[in-house]
């Protein structure tokens, strides 16, 4: 969520009932301006919460004019002070795929795995078990782009592209309607779209290559994999991820406000077929 | 209104001059014309305040109106050219470009009538590029040729914007008009006199004209015309006025088409989507007005007295320290909705459990006691124990074969505890909104806690749905939902070490078999504990819902003790099959209620309780925050003497590894293998020579007996 519109999207956000308490609140504000200034940032969002045994992660990112560039991802345990975290990586996700389980809270923590390493010494080849040490900022690292890549979404006609490449926020983009809001279709993963060169001649020829230049939620596997629900009769829309529950993404139809916030364990469910 | 009148007075001039019938007409055509144009100018001289205009008369206009005359005779020009020297009184032209087009209209004006003025001509033209527009030249040479085209179809062009624009002013202008015969203005209008110049701009004019009529064709799909378009979409930036203009210029003229058509689908639309929308209000607006209802002095009192209403914003108040929450506004309307379910049914106590999200739709909970004595009826279950009977009767007695009996016997149905003990202590009501009616949900039985412990699904949000899934789940998702806020319940509900005590009637020596105390009170000298010491150590909290056996059930329940009964009466039939049971098993114990959580199990080195002062910053007025990892969504908060224990969440239990559903049962051994069931396998080919030989050996030597017999008897004849 916009770190402008913080009070009125957590207030959004509130029904799925996870939110921030009101001195962590009171920090934000006033922290997320600063990281804007030093930066250098053209829009900051509030990313979430990572809830871990010991502490937690109070996640931010900050976007430049490109919303699609690779953002920056800093974390914070109280707030206030923050801390940039290093791109990740396919080495880092290969890394921390083995580990299981929650987040101590603790960026220095390491998690260890045992792993069977084919070592070859002078001609013979055997096993031997290998302790590999994981950190958990790297670990950190890996999850948040994980489900940013898997389930940050935002709406249709909320960014546009231009012909010169750099992808803008669409000043003029005032909220979808109501019959529209109730479509998985009119929300967009926010993303390189993967799937977009998949679709058939004729799909693309509907699409507006300004505006669709994204994947639709509507061909994510497994199908129902968002549950969406209009709260306050129909004043708000209100998204969440199965696949990665603590996902909330809220829009009011028809008005600018929208936004998506994760708190939760930083775990895929990934029973998810059984449950549905 | 100086120059509006200069014109006027240069038009009411012009009339004695040309004077006759045709000329007033057309005065009066082109006076039309000029009120509706002067009014642009009009503005314009408000917004300008220039003083007395310039007088040097550029000719060129009024000769340039005098020579493409002819040519004019362009789109809807009807008329027959009247001599321009009416002077280039634009009709209003379209909205937008009036501003520009009344000033260098003016200018063309003023300086052709009123050569007094010492303002240079350019002074207008300035003024006039000022307004920033660059087609400042051109509209003025436009529109002069808009003029003409008005004047001659009186305006019948600019269509309804002239009309509206200039409504308030005609009149005012007519006024004018004949008040001012008399002027002073200078009558260089000498549009007889067509100079040398004219005949360069005539070719621009034309382009320009034909370039302007493109411009006004009418869409054949739309009924749009470009130019009105454009001046459309320049009035909304510049009355907008917003950044980078240029880059989101084609949403601006999105928009502006838009705002054609969205009158009439409007209404339409929006009854239909803000329908859901005002409903709930209505219904949430009943909930704030039912405080109206004939409140006489004693209701209030006894409201207040009776207390079964938890502070639910107090509550929330304290979880909100915590990062927990629901939002102000949606909480005080669960209060109110509560407040409601207290009113309509005899509760004695009654708390705001929790919320259990769904796909569809979400659940709010309340946990309820009922008064003494009020318990409202269940809907009474079917049996279960009826079905053995159907399985035993299912035997066929034939007299020649028996058809083999099973063995099996249905495990008897553990059956449900009373309502107000154990899993059924309390009664759960739930709705989905705030507003919307609370239902109740039915008591849970062992089996719905034993299977649900099975299966993992998402709750659809509503109650009806089918649970379908393996091990089939007894029910639908009322008594999944149950099911899991017992669990939830028995797993989370912690208060702080010695806020409940026993109770001190119950002796000692019952704790044996039955008496695991369940019954608990509060403890009126509870005096609180430091925050610091329920953050620090879990030893300080304790259960106080009961533990959930294994069977399903927080009091042990026997069945041997049933079944034995019944095995006698069916003794006859199956004395073999006694064996088969186990005879004994093994009573299951729990931990005993106020147990504290220290004791809990961790789930693989996980910790299964995370506690947190709500506020590193201010300590001293933090409160306690436990947060479950064993059911993420349970948090229990405790300020020293208060506390409070608040679900929110999908409602299933953590586990690190997959989520892996039972395996089948092995198939069933029905009927015992013996030899008379059992196939055997039919002789080889050897086999069946073997024994194929082996008779005739036998029959063989049964006749060589025979024969050696007879031969003997012969024998015997022979020798005597």
């Amino acid at each position: 969520m916009d770190a402008e519109s913080l009070l009125l999207s957590l207030e959004l956000a509130s029904g799925s009932g996870q939110g921030l308490s009101p001195d962590r609140r009171a920090s934000l504000l006033t922290s997320l301006l600063l990281v804007k200034r030093d930066y250098r940032y053209d829009r900051v969002l509030f990313w979430g919460r990572i809830l871990g045994l010991v502490a937690d992660y109070y996640i931010a990112q900050g976007l430049s004019e490109d919303q699609l560039a690779p953002r920056k991802t800093l974390y914070s345990l109280n707030c206030m002070e923050w801390s940039l975290l290093p791109p990740a990586t396919e080495e880092m996700m290969a890394q921390t795929s083995v580990v299981k389980g929650r987040f101590m809270g603790d960026p220095s923590h390491e998690y260890e795995h045992t792993e069977l390493q084919k070592i070859n010494e002078g001609g013979k080849v055997f096993e031997e078990e290998v302790v590999v040490q994981i950190k958990e900022e790297t670990r950190l690292v890996s999850i948040i782009d994980q489900i940013d890549k898997a389930v940050a979404i935002i709406p249709r006609g909320a960014l546009f592209k231009t012909p010169f490449g750099p992808i803008h926020v669409n000043r003029t983009f005032e909220g979808l309607s109501l019959s529209e809001a109730k479509k998985l279709s009119s929300y967009f993963h926010f993303r390189e779209p993967v799937q977009l060169k998949n679709k058939t001649l004729l799909e693309k020829a509907d699409l507006d290559p300004s505006l669709d230049f994204m994947d639709s939620l509507e061909h994510d596997i497994p199908k129902g994999s968002w549950s969406i629900q209009m709260e306050r009769g129909n004043a708000l829309v209100v998204l969440r991820s199965l696949l990665w529950p603590g996902l909330t993404f809220f829009h009011a139809p028809r008005t600018k406000n929208c936004g998506y916030i994760y708190v939760g364990t930083g775990e895929k469910n990934i029973d998810l077929p059984f449950m549905l | 209104m100086e120059d509006s009148t200069s014109p006027k007075r240069e038009k009411a001039n012009q009339d004695p001059r040309e004077a006759g019938q045709p000329w007033e007409e057309v005065t009066a055509a082109s006076s039309q014309g000029l009120e509706s144009g002067l009014s642009e100018p009009l503005e314009l001289e408000q917004g300008l305040e220039t003083g007395p205009q310039p007088r040097s008369p550029p000719q060129s206009p009024q000769s340039r109106a005098s020579i493409p005359l002819d040519d004019l005779t362009g789109p809807g020009a009807s008329y027959p050219p009247s001599p321009p020297q009416e002077a280039s009184y634009t009709p209003s032209p379209p909205a937008l470009a009036r501003q520009d087009l009344a000033v260098p209209w003016q200018s063309d004006k003023t300086t052709s009538v009123n050569p007094e003025a010492g303002t240079p001509h350019v002074h207008h033209l300035e003024q006039s590029s000022d307004k920033g527009e660059s087609t400042a030249s051109h509209t003025f040479q436009s529109e002069g040729s808009t003029f003409r085209q008005s004047q001659q179809t009186k305006h019948h062009l600019y269509g309804p914007e002239d009309v509206n624009y200039n409504n308030s002013k005609q009149k005012e202008l007519r006024f004018n008009i004949f008040q001012d015969e008399d002027s002073n203005s200078n009558y260089d209008l000498d549009y007889a006199e067509p100079g040398v110049s004219e005949l360069a701009p005539s070719m621009l004019e034309i382009t320009i004209q034909s370039a302007k009529a493109y411009l006004q064709k009418t869409s054949s799909k739309s009924g749009l015309n470009l130019y009105d378009h454009l001046s459309d979409m320049l009035a909304k930036v510049l009355d907008e006025r917003p950044e980078n203009a240029v880059d989101i210029i084609e949403s601006i003229s999105q928009d502006v088409k838009m705002r054609h058509f969205r009158k009439k689908l409007d209404t339409l639309q929006n009854e239909n989507e803000m329908l859901p929308t005002y409903e709930i209000a209505e219904k949430q607006r009943a909930l704030f007005l039912q405080g109206n209802l004939e409140g006489a002095d004693q209701e209030l009192e006894d409201e207040i007295a009776e207390n079964a209403l938890p502070n639910v914003m107090e509550s929330a108040f304290y979880f909100e320290q915590a990062g927990v929450g629901l939002g102000t506004d949606e909480t005080y309307r669960i209060f109110l909705a509560l407040k409601q379910l207290t009113d309509t049914h005899p509760i004695q106590r009654c708390r705001f459990w929790g919320k259990i999200l769904g796909l569809e739709m979400n659940y709010i909970v309340a946990e309820v006691e009922f008064r003494e004595g009020e318990d409202e009826e269940d809907v009474e279950e079917e049996d279960v124990t009826e079905e053995r009977d159907d399985a035993d009767s299912e035997a066929d007695e034939d007299d020649e074969d028996q058809l083999p009996r099973t063995f099996y016997k249905t495990p008897q149905a553990i059956p449900k505890e009373e309502n107000r003990t154990g899993a059924n202590k309390y009664v759960y009501f739930v709705c989905n909104e705030p507003g919307r009616p609370w239902v109740k949900l039915p008591s849970v039985t062992p089996a719905q806690i034993v299977t649900a412990r099975k299966i993992k699904k998402f709750f659809t949000g509503r109650l009806d749905a089918p649970i379908i899934s393996y091990p089939p789940f007894p029910g639908n998702e009322s008594n999944y939902l149950r099911a899991q806020i017992a669990r939830i319940s028995a797993g989370t509900h912690v208060s702080p070490l010695g806020f409940y005590q026993f109770g001190e009637e119950e002796g000692e020596e019952e704790e044996e078999v039955e008496g695991r105390r369940d019954s608990f009170e509060e403890n009126p000298d509870f005096e609180g504990t430091q925050v610091i010491d329920l953050v620090e150590s879990l030893s300080n909290w304790v259960h106080h819902v009961q533990h959930i056996l294994s069977q399903g059930r927080c009091n042990w329940f026997n069945p041997i003790q049933k079944s034995e009964e019944e095995e006698e009466e069916e003794d006859e039939e199956k004395e073999e099959e006694k064996g088969e049971e186990p005879d004994y098993t093994e009573q299951e114990v729990g931990p005993p209620l106020l147990t504290p959580i220290s004791e809990d199990l961790e789930i693989q080195n996980i910790p299964p309780w995370t506690t947190r002062l709500s506020s590193n910053l201010i300590p001293q007025y933090a409160v306690a925050v436990l947060r479950s990892n064993l059911w993420p969504g349970a948090y229990a908060f405790s300020n020293g003497k208060k506390f409070e224990n608040f679900y929110i969440g999908w409602g299933h239990k953590y586990s690190l590894d997959n989520y892996t559903p039972p395996a089948l049962p092995p198939v069933y051994q029905e009927y015992p293998s013996g030899a008379e069931i059992t196939e055997m396998d039919d002789p080889t080919v050897e086999e069946e020579q073997a024994f194929r030989a082996a008779q005739e050996a036998a029959v063989l030597s049964a006749e060589e007996n025979e024969e050696t017999e007879e031969d003997e008897e012969e024998d015997d004849y022979d020798q005597e």
